[in-house]
């Protein structure tokens, strides 16, 4: 309908990370138990667009989408501009539990997806005490390459053509085709190299294999629910790195790919109602 | 149909004569898709695609096949290779590919496809050849669904 202006608010927070202030940009909508949302590799918050509407998930929450520095509508650091982006868990975590802060948020949950998946559990190792509640998304302790991430940034090839054609293999067949397009033209807009300096952390610097034992689901709860169709952070993937930890909760979602909240927003929903209806019941308990 | 049943590039007769007869429309069904073409409108090359038990030598000049040749052809030169087995064309053709059957580089993670030569027409246009080799997708192969 024209003229319909969704309930989403974005603004800008102010957050020092690292010795120096970044202007971060969040949107967010609802009341209630702080929801944090991390959007995937390369792409931004826009991504969780649908989950920030949702009217039941709103009256008991408030959902909280950021963009990363580098991503989106956040711009890089004032004093790195010209220099390669490389994300390391360090600083990853510390933009996390920083823009928390900032924030004044009172033990929020975090749900990140892929990259924020792999984030949320090293959240849960070394920052548990600090969060309500833990989702990661198409998360894994590590998972084997598919492709060399050289062919993300270089000049001879469209970076943001083929950041999009790759990921677009990672999408469950026969979702939304608009749900689908949006999800791609996440991937077509992000800086040259963010991607790939994304995928620094994925693949070299945040190998978390030997130290997920280490997580207390008794301090704080997880939850890891991975698509069928993701052939990155494979269902077994995720098995696998539920297995090494008591208690975690792990679910495979079917029909859907690397980006569920994004390429299938209804077949999402079904999946993460149980969990954050999981998290309200503890609160009341 | 359980693709890991049939995951390999065993010669089987009718079977791989299907996927083979499926893989030659590819020309035709790209004639028809104007946009895909349009796509390719910077593409020119010389590659060898196809199942691994007949792979053929294709020219592609503006996105368009002029020419797609069973190999071997004698001497004949390709800048890359993209080939699967049988079962991970079926399995990919299928209008709801299975799980780790539904894009081409899944087939090569799986070690079902191999990619090999000089990547870069490959990847500087993989979108392209995601969707080119997906044309036969739906289009009634015996077996698939």
């Amino acid at each position: 309908m024209s003229g319909f202006v969704e309930p989403i608010v974005g603004r800008y927070v102010h957050v020092e990370i690292d010795g120096e202030i970044n202007r971060i940009y969040f949107e967010e909508n609802g009341t209630g138990i702080p929801l944090v949302c991390l959007h995937t590799a390369g792409s931004d918050a826009r991504q969780w667009r649908h989950l920030l509407i949702d009217e039941e998930f709103t009256k008991q929450f408030r959902i909280i989408a950021f963009d990363m520095p580098w991503h989106g509508k956040s711009n890089p650091p004032d004093s790195r501009y010209g220099n390669e982006y490389r994300l390391t868990t360090a600083t990853y975590t510390a933009t996390i539990r920083a823009f928390c802060s900032a924030l004044r948020l009172d033990r929020p949950v975090v749900m990140g997806c892929s990259i924020g998946g792999r984030i949320v559990l090293n959240l849960a190792i070394s920052h548990a005490s600090e969060f309500r509640a833990l989702i990661g998304l198409e998360a894994a302790d590590f998972q084997q390459p598919w492709y060399d991430t050289a062919w993300l940034n270089r000049p001879d090839v469209h970076g943001g053509e083929v950041c999009a054609a790759l990921v677009s293999g990672l999408i469950a067949p026969n979702g939304p085709q608009v749900a689908r397009d949006e999800t791609i033209w996440g991937y077509k807009q992000g800086g040259p190299g963010i991607f790939k300096g994304d995928l620094y952390f994925y693949r070299v610097d945040g190998d978390l294999r030997g130290r997920v034992g280490q997580i207390d689901v008794r301090q704080c709860p997880l939850y890891l629910l991975t698509g069928e169709y993701d052939f990155s952070c494979t269902p077994e993937d995720t098995l696998r790195t539920a297995a090494s930890i008591p208690g975690a909760k792990a679910t495979i979602m079917e029909r859907l790919g690397h980006f569920p909240m994004s390429e299938n927003p209804a077949q999402f929903r079904a999946y993460i109602a149980p969990v954050l209806q999981d998290i309200l019941s503890r609160r009341n308990t | 149909m359980n693709p890991d049943a049939a995951s390999t590039d065993r010669p089987s007769g009718a079977f791989d004569n299907q996927v083979v007869e499926a893989f030659k429309t590819i020309p035709e069904l790209l004639s028809r898709d104007e946009e895909l073409i349009s796509r390719g409108r910077l593409l020119d090359v010389e590659c060898l695609l196809g199942p691994t038990v007949q792979p053929f030598h294709v020219t592609i000049c503006g996105g368009q096949i002029l020419d797609m040749t069973p190999a071997p052809v004698l001497m004949r030169s390709w800048r890359f290779a993209y080939r699967a087995t049988p079962a991970a064309y079926r399995a990919y053709w299928q209008a709801m590919p299975p799980p780790g059957w539904h894009d081409l580089l899944a087939l090569t993670k799986r070690g079902e496809a191999t990619l090999e030569g000089d990547l870069h027409p490959f990847m500087s246009h993989l979108q392209y050849f995601k969707d080119l080799l997906a044309l036969p997708r739906g289009g009634g192969l015996v077996g698939a669904s």
